[in-house]
């Protein structure tokens, strides 16, 4: 029995990915769960199980190619009584296996969308017509035919994944969002985006990535009536105690110790003392997370990525700096696992790091807020009667005015803030 | 110019073409010495006295039946049925009498009157089954009538100057909750509108939305709401559904291709189903998604009962809804 084998949704709010490198070929035995194919998305890279065992028939996609969720893969020959994987939510003959990272990836309220645009088995036969699935209103057949366009570069947006009119007017006016023009292959890496070399006046193509935040942003601040507000932090215990712990800190767990690890504690014990922070906005309630999951924002080539400490208040200072260098490392290696990614209940992200010092971070939904640590300067300022120099950071929230007031935020700040003043050389690190 | 209400418009309306024509008289239950039970005709009767502003019986057929002689014998009649929901009695006269005159005669004689009526209900408008309801699509479907259903204060008047100067019998439907909701400034003097052309009430590019009368109100709100989401919806007030203005829904379907129609009236075999079906016969290769139309349930009435009234109408949250529906589509 042939089984078709389709796109995973491999992540929340995840609809496309792009092929990587296939890594079985045709006519090749393979085992259950046996990674089939690497796929490339706005988030992490994910390898494809194979949901039974069997023979690879076909591969249907091309290395570079651009899928949507539910579009068939490969095609896979079962033996009889050999089903697909049982807990899968599939037809018989029919497999979309879940992604071997993560068992829990399909997010409520994502559904897959069903094939779309492109047969995939003309692909492979370059000279066969282009055929297009899905419903061809009057509007789109007679607009194609006075262009024409060949709908099967249009990626549909409609109802069931159909080509709208305004799809190919957008295709025509050769806006981005026509993801299904060809897409170039990608290089092996995704961190290194032929993107981000362009020159001026070229008109670069969002990549998935780049596409996913642009979505992100925009609806962000649609969604959450953004509030802002800042403390100044004193972060001359730290920077005490952290000059103090430095050196042997990184012969025992061989990572430099930074004030990112002070901060993320810091966070963690105000995000308790403020739950409404450590929150979620759904509708008519606000939903208080158990876990404090503490989201760090990464910048990478071409965009950024949220890699996630999960339950970061369970972590000592030493803790946090190794699973955060950890996560970061493999951020920037392009490396995110899909875990690694998803379940955030809040977000801090260390601009400060790049010399920022006042910064209006967008919340990454659906989050109650966002917290920023500015670089850390050394100025003057009023001690008692007297003016000293201290090592000042500032600390900028952004925050859902809707689960929030400027009461809460301002406890989470002077939480945090109190905590970090507090720190000296006797704070534990290990 | 002054800002006035949609009831002061259309009694102004009266008032002007009175003083202009002196063939121009008006009838009707309580229009005289009362002024109208929503006041449409206040302070004509002092000005024009009872012969030229008439108190009639409590009789439809009569009121209309009469009209029509006053029109063959060449004066200028604007008859007023208390509301939509009492004409029935007149329909023959209206329908078997009126309209064809023109026909039956060939072309010797018309019957050039105007048949005022206010129609429509719900919330706080408090119609319920014999105050409520929304008839047009009985006479629109009537060759040889007229069916006017202006939106606006500015509309009531020009298109209640262009009602009586017509050779023809029109049916002018004034929905009541506007009456005394709108307000605006209406051009003073001989201000024409002209029957069977409608007008682009917001110009947009993603969806068409098709109405009229009252409701236009409600879809534009809508298509505010949904302009904030990048939606652009062009809102349509046909303002007369009978003779229907087919070039401007040619115009907008074609540069839309999405089309939702949407009256207070119920569906079955109504305007919007005329609508529809030139959106389809007129512009099928343009139509990116399938025409659709929202109206009121298949329910006898407007239930008195203000909550079911909410339910029985549109407003803007249904139509927004269905507006979002389509431009998912």
């Amino acid at each position: 029995m042939a089984i078709t084998v389709k796109m995973p949704q491999l992540g929340e709010s995840v609809t496309e990915g792009t092929i990587g490198s296939w890594l079985v070929k045709p006519g090749q035995q393979v085992s259950k769960y046996e990674s089939l194919v690497e796929v490339i998305t706005d988030k992490v890279t994910a390898e494809v199980p194979s949901p039974a065992a069997g023979t690879i028939g076909e591969l249907l996609a091309e290395e570079g190619q651009l899928l949507t969720v539910g579009q068939p893969i490969c095609t896979l020959d079962v033996a009889e009584g050999d089903s697909p994987e049982p807990d899968a939510p599939q037809p018989t003959d029919e497999a979309q296996p879940m992604p071997v990272v993560s068992p829990s990836v399909v997010a409520a309220g994502s559904q897959p969308i069903d094939p779309v645009t492109i047969p995939l088995s003309s692909i492979s036969s370059p000279p066969a017509p282009p055929q297009v699935e899905g419903f061809i209103s009057p509007a789109v057949g007679a607009l194609a035919a006075e262009h024409g366009v060949d709908l099967a570069l249009i990626t549909g947006t409609g109802f069931e994944g159909r080509i709208t009119k305004r799809d190919v007017l957008l295709f025509l006016e050769g806006a981005p969002a026509s993801p299904g023009e060809p897409t170039p292959p990608l290089p092996a890496s995704p961190t290194a985006p032929a993107a981000t070399q362009a020159a001026p006046g070229q008109r670069v193509v969002l990549s998935p990535m780049r596409r996913a935040i642009a979505e992100h942003m925009v609806r962000s601040r649609k969604t959450s009536p953004h509030a802002w507000t800042m403390m100044e932090v004193d972060m001359s215990g730290v920077a005490t105690a952290r000059a103090a712990h430095r050196e042997r800190f990184r012969q025992t767990t061989g990572v430099d110790l930074s004030f990112l690890p002070y901060a993320m504690q810091a966070t963690c014990r105000a995000l308790r003392a403020v739950p409404s922070m450590n929150a979620i906005f759904d509708g008519d309630a606000v939903v208080l997370q158990r876990a404090v999951n503490l989201g760090l924002a990464v910048s990478v080539p071409d965009g950024l990525i949220v890699p996630v400490v999960k339950q970061a208040d369970r972590y000592s200072i030493a803790g946090l700096a190794q699973v955060a260098a950890e996560l970061i490392d493999r951020a920037r290696a392009g490396k995110s696992r899909l875990e690694d990614v998803e379940g955030g209940t809040f977000t801090l992200n260390n601009a400060g790091a790049l010399g920022t010092v006042m910064s209006q971070a967008i919340i990454n939904q659906p989050q109650a807020a966002i917290l920023v640590m500015d670089a850390v300067i050394r100025r003057p300022v009023a001690i008692g009667d007297a003016i000293a120099i201290r090592p000042m950071m500032n600390l900028c929230l952004s925050f859902d005015h809707r689960i929030n007031d400027g009461a809460a935020a301002a406890k989470l700040l002077g939480t945090v803030k109190g905590w970090l003043e507090a720190v000296d050389v006797e704070t534990p690190v290990y | 110019m002054a800002e006035v209400t949609y009831v002061e418009a259309i009694r102004s309306a009266m008032e002007e073409e009175m003083h202009r024509d002196d063939r121009v008289l008006l009838m009707g239950e309580d229009v005289g010495a009362k002024g109208g039970v929503f006041g449409a005709t206040a302070g004509l009767f002092q000005t024009f006295g009872e012969e030229r502003v008439i108190d009639s019986p409590l009789a439809e057929a009569a009121i209309v039946g009469v009209a029509i002689g006053c029109a063959l014998a060449g004066l200028r009649p604007v008859a007023e049925i208390q509301f939509l929901d009492f004409i029935p009695p007149a329909m023959d006269q209206i329908i078997s009498e009126a309209a064809k005159i023109r026909y039956r005669s060939n072309n010797d004689w018309s019957c050039p009157m105007v048949i005022r009526a206010p129609c429509g209900g719900g919330v706080h408008v408090h119609g319920a089954l014999y105050h409520s309801q929304s008839l047009e699509a009985l006479f629109a479907h009537v060759p040889g009538l007229k069916v006017v259903m202006p939106s606006t204060p500015s509309d009531a008047k020009g298109l209640l100057l262009a009602a009586i100067r017509d050779p023809d019998p029109v049916c002018f439907f004034e929905h009541k909750a506007l009456y005394r909701s709108l307000r605006e400034e209406v051009p003073e003097g001989d201000y024409v509108v002209p029957i069977g052309k409608g007008r682009v009430v917001r110009e947009g590019t993603d969806i068409s939305c098709i109405t009229y009368g009252a409701t236009v109100h409600e879809a534009t709100t809508a298509a505010e709401r949904l302009a904030a989401d990048g939606i652009q919806v062009e809102v349509i007030d046909l303002r007369t559904v009978r003779p229907l203005d087919r070039e401007i829904i040619v115009q907008t379907v074609r540069k839309t291709g999405k089309v939702l129609v949407a009256h207070e009236a119920n569906l079955a075999v109504g305007v919007g189903a005329e609508v529809a079906a030139i959106a389809a016969e007129e512009c099928f290769q343009q139509l990116d998604a399938p025409v659709m139309r929202i109206g009121g349930p298949e329910v006898p009435a407007i239930p008195f009962a203000e909550s079911l009234a909410e339910v029985y109408c549109l407003g803007p949250d249904k139509i927004e809804a269905k507006l979002r529906e389509l431009a998912a589509y």
